[in-house]
């Protein structure tokens, strides 16, 4: 298999990729690692014009601590994350979520910048930036704007990022609390896409939750942030019956479908699972001082 | 348009389409063809090279993405007859049956050797678990990356030979 012919740019700056990007953003796609890109380019799903290669524009990859809040690059690769000893530390839903992305093969070359824009509803960076209630920087030829994580995801493999712009920083608040999170995930092998997935990340104040961030993957058209059992969490203490609510209402506000993976039934009983298992984690993280 | 990759330690130019796949670069134009084509949708890793050092998948790389970079693919693991650790592994404890997974199973051993000289047999398993072998249910091929991770760490603990002194051959 081969994809349509399109013409290619690898455009040597930021600056040269959002000119390109101002002229032909509309008949254009950009690509980082291409993992997910090319597949659908080569299945034709995707027909552009043009694609802008964006995979070695300097000082787009990598992750850093920046005025209270930790700052990944969009070029920055999910084996880079997987690895990270300091984020294992620091934030550790960031490594674990990474370590069941795709397959290890995928994960030498796929971006979190470029997953997060494919925004597959069956993709895991979404949930986990829902959880973390990150911020995308995006830049073009205007200049920058940073959008929320819940108002990024609009649907199915579509973003509120326009046509000329590139996403190129993630910004995750690092709380004054002790924070944590985790990620589990249920998929049929490695390398599917997932069954369910579910982000979790709790800030602490004392013994009392003052923030949680759910995200969910999976169960919807797109990456779904559960706000309601977040809020349901907020200034209590973690005892097993908030924390079976709040994973009731994760459940009820997810939207799976039944499909070969599973009746939509029991993916909503698999998110119930997985927000009691994913607090649980998170809260005894938090606790355990990793901060 | 023009791409130059070192494959092998050797720079190859040639002109491509941009659509143009890293695997058919490989095959079509250099006619390396010990790097296959299996599931061609990244799902099997029967395709795996090293680019830079490190494995992934050729069906899902453009040719010109990897413009300038190195790659090494199965062709260039023997040097005239003598196998790599990972080729005598594949040997010795029969590492394969059809054979059509096995140039991505040994890149992604060989890469794995390098970066962890002694892994465990899960630190195996989880870096072969982008590459799918449908013959020999993976067990022989978590002992060959043992066998050559073994043949590795002897020859590097082996007593260097006596360097030859000058004069040696007067």
């Amino acid at each position: 298999m081969f994809p349509a012919a399109f013409d290619y740019r690898a455009p040597g700056s930021l600056a040269e990729a959002v000119d390109i990007l101002r002229e032909k953003g509309d008949e254009a796609k950009v690509m980082a690692g291409g993992q997910s890109l090319i597949p659908l380019l080569k299945l034709r799903f995707a027909q552009p014009g043009l694609v802008v290669d964006i995979g070695r524009l300097p000082n787009l990859a990598g992750v850093r601590r920046q005025n209270g809040h930790l700052s990944i690059g969009a070029l920055t690769r999910h084996v880079d994350i997987e690895y990270s000893r300091d984020l294992k530390g620091t934030v550790p839903i960031l490594p674990e979520a990474a370590h069941w992305i795709a397959d290890p093969l995928v994960r030498n070359r796929g971006t979190v910048g470029g997953s997060i824009c494919h925004a597959d509803p069956a993709g895991d960076w979404g949930s986990v930036m829902l959880a973390l209630n990150a911020d995308f920087v995006a830049h073009s030829s205007a200049g920058e704007r940073v959008i929320h994580a819940a108002d990024f995801f609009s649907g199915p493999f579509t973003t509120t990022l326009k046509p000329d712009e590139v996403l190129t920083e993630i910004r995750i608040p690092l709380g004054a609390g002790r924070s944590a999170g985790s990620y589990h995930k249920l998929e049929r092998k490695i390398g599917d896409f997932a069954t369910v997935g579910v982000a979790v990340q709790v800030e602490l104040d004392g013994n009392k939750i003052a923030r949680a961030g759910i995200g969910m993957t999976s169960v919807g058209d797109k990456n779904l942030k559960a706000t309601e059992a977040e809020r349901s969490l907020t200034g209590k203490e973690p005892t097993d019956q908030v924390i079976a609510e709040a994973a009731r209402l994760a459940a009820a506000a997810a939207e799976p479908k039944s499909d070969i993976r599973g009746s939509a039934e029991y993916k909503k009983d698999v998110v119930r699972v997985f927000v009691q298992r994913g607090l649980r984690t998170a809260v005894a993280r938090a606790k355990e001082g990793r901060s | 348009m023009k791409v130059t990759i070192n494959v092998n330690g050797t720079e190859r130019s040639d002109d491509v389409e941009p659509r143009v796949l890293l695997v058919d670069f490989l095959r079509t134009n250099l006619h390396l063809t010990g790097t296959h084509i299996g599931c061609d949708t990244s799902s099997c890793g029967a395709c795996t090279v090293l680019v830079d050092g490190e494995p992934v998948k050729s069906c899902t790389q453009l040719a010109v993405q990897v413009n300038g970079r190195s790659i090494s693919t199965v062709e260039g693991l023997a040097a005239g007859a003598a196998m790599t650790p990972i080729q005598a592994g594949f040997h010795e404890e029969h590492g394969l049956q059809c054979g059509f997974c096995t140039p991505g199973m040994m890149m992604v051993g060989t890469a794995l050797l390098e970066s962890n000289p002694n892994p465990t047999e899960e630190e195996i398993r989880w870096a072969i678990s982008g590459n799918i072998c449908r013959c020999t249910g993976y067990m022989n091929i978590v002992k060959a990356i043992q066998h050559a991770a073994a043949a590795k760490q002897a020859a590097a603990q082996a007593p260097k030979p006596e360097p030859v002194t000058a004069g040696g051959g007067q």
